[in-house]
């Protein structure tokens, strides 16, 4: 098999495997707006990287970083809507990231490549990075489960019996930022969210813990990150975009199973 | 009562959110084996009082304080599951204490032990009340606070709950502060009933509150039949029409707010 087939396939599995507990908590947490925000909001992350001349993939994680710590202040002091906020900010910074990548990055930036994704043109440094963040993010959730599950069923319940809150919830968003850092690659800033929340969904039916809802939405991300590179090697269309296809299948498969008892 | 001894002791707690004052110079104080009932209207600042003493708001005046290393075990009102997470009754309670063995005897102590696989999803009002109930007393607490616990329960249900946290106050003597859903329903077995409207209103046993004057100003005298008691067999010598005596003055914070 060719080396780039080789890439693509090892950085879809990877990003797809982390983002299957990482989007059960998007889909239980109701962040699908959230993670929308950070995926829009990386495109202007982009764009500062090149401005500043700072690795792109760094500058795409802190910045969605602050966002995420700007949205979090915004949503305690802010009599809008939570999802009024965040579509506010989502297409604000989508705006921003189009018009700076323009200015600055015309000749030096594949617009298409970061809006749909670019798992075809996957190289060993983007593997290496996605690798880091794998090292992050696998401890640190395990790590954070069972408190992060409790705040997700009742937050205060949680807080009674002694989990961290602010702490916990603020480490969900660093993993998030960092996940969707690198998952940009994958399917783009567009396709994010579509990574997180549908092999989640497409899992719902077939488990009865939230551990095997989050290895089933790994294990569906998978199979749908192949299917799209599949696809993308034979008939030559979009891997990222053909991946999310195959992610919206198995969901519309996963229908047909009646809900477990 | 000596506060020395008090899983809780809150002295003038004030509480304002801005310009709205929520509780005013309340005072409160829980000891071990003893249960305490919030009643109150609406917005009479229940809730927010059981989250100060639960440590969840920081009260904006007064002082509060738990006796060191207290243990809560905190039965909440609601319990807002997403549908998308599936979660069994069992798994629900491994998120508070990972410890079989306990689990097991929890549910069976609230009579829900038959449900320990089933889906959260799928309870009834008054089991889900129960397995919320086991969770609360899952950590081994010194004190439990209730809030509302047997609402959603139909009448025979709801006197099984209260007999239920009688008999389990008997046996493990924590300290109980509960809030009522309803007036005139207050659980026999209760030591002290705090009437509360942003202050205290009045305080004291079920039979003396219930002819207290700040207690029918509020509630209004189509309530003369007071407090209905849920009795129950460990209570054959509550003296029901008793001497009706209205608080003494150290229990009354009364003033002279007009209540509406």
């Amino acid at each position: 098999m060719a080396d780039f087939l080789i890439y693509a396939l090892l950085a879809g599995c990877s990003v797809a495997m982390l983002a299957g507990p990482l989007g059960c908590f998007a889909v239980w947490r109701r962040m699908a707006y959230f993670g929308d925000t950070l995926a829009h909001s990386a495109l202007t992350g982009v764009a500062l990287g090149l401005i500043l001349s700072v690795n792109v993939s760094l500058a795409i994680v802190l910045f969605s970083l602050l966002l995420a710590l700007a949205l979090v202040a915004l949503q305690h002091n802010s009599s809008l809507a939570s999802d009024t906020l965040l579509g506010i900010l989502s297409h604000a910074m989508l705006a921003t990231g189009l018009v700076l990548v323009a200015l600055f990055g015309r000749g030096r930036v594949d617009l298409y490549a970061y809006l749909f994704g670019d798992l075809l043109a996957v190289t060993p440094a983007d593997l290496f990075t996605i690798a880091a963040v794998a090292a992050v993010i696998i401890p640190g959730l395990i790590a954070i489960w069972r408190p992060l599950l409790s705040l997700t069923v009742h937050e205060e319940l949680a807080q009674v019996e002694g989990v961290a809150v602010v702490r916990t919830k603020l480490l969900l968003m660093l993993m998030m930022a960092l996940l969707v850092a690198v998952a940009m690659k994958v399917v783009g800033v567009m396709l994010v969210t579509a990574l997180l929340i549908i092999p989640a969904a497409a899992s719902r039916r077939l488990a009865r813990s939230p551990e095997q809802m989050a290895i089933g939405a790994s294990l569906i991300g998978m199979t749908a990150v192949i299917g799209g590179v599949a696809s993308s090697f034979v008939w030559d269309t979009p891997a990222g975009p053909s991946a999310v296809i195959c992610a919206a299948l198995a969901f519309g498969l996963s229908l047909l199973r009646p809900m477990p008892a | 009562m000596s506060t020395d001894t008090a899983l809780v002791a809150g002295r003038q707690l004030s509480l304002a959110f801005g310009n709205r004052q929520i509780l005013q110079d309340v005072d409160i104080t829980l000891m071990a084996g003893q249960i305490v009932t919030l009643i109150g209207p609406n917005g009479a600042g229940k809730t927010s009082l059981v989250r100060l003493v639960l440590g969840l708001e920081q009260p904006t005046g007064g002082s509060l304080r738990r006796r060191p290393g207290l243990r809560i075990g905190y039965m909440p009102q609601k319990l807002h599951l997403d549908p998308s997470l599936p979660l069994t009754v069992t798994r629900f309670l491994r998120l508070a204490h990972n410890d079989r063995a306990a689990i097991a005897a929890n549910l069976a102590l609230t009579g829900v032990d038959h449900l320990a696989n089933s889906s959260m999803h799928h309870l009834s009002g008054g089991e889900l009340q129960r397995v919320l109930l086991a969770r609360a007393l899952l950590r081994n607490p010194s004190l439990l606070v209730l809030d509302e616990p047997v609402q959603g329960v139909d009448v025979a249900g709801q006197a099984r709950l209260y007999q239920l946290i009688a008999d389990i106050r008997d046996q493990r003597q924590c300290g109980v502060l509960m809030v009522s859903h309803d007036l005139h329903l207050v659980m026999a077995a209760t030591d002290t009933v705090i009437c509360l409207n942003q202050h205290v209103c009045c305080q004291g046993h079920p039979d003396n509150v219930s002819e207290h004057p700040a207690y029918l100003e509020l509630f209004g005298h189509s309530a003369t039949a007071g407090i209905a008691v849920y009795t129950h067999h460990h209570d054959h010598d509550h003296d029901m029409h008793g001497d009706v005596t209205n608080c003494d003055a150290s229990h009354c914070q009364h003033k002279d707010h007009h209540h509406g």
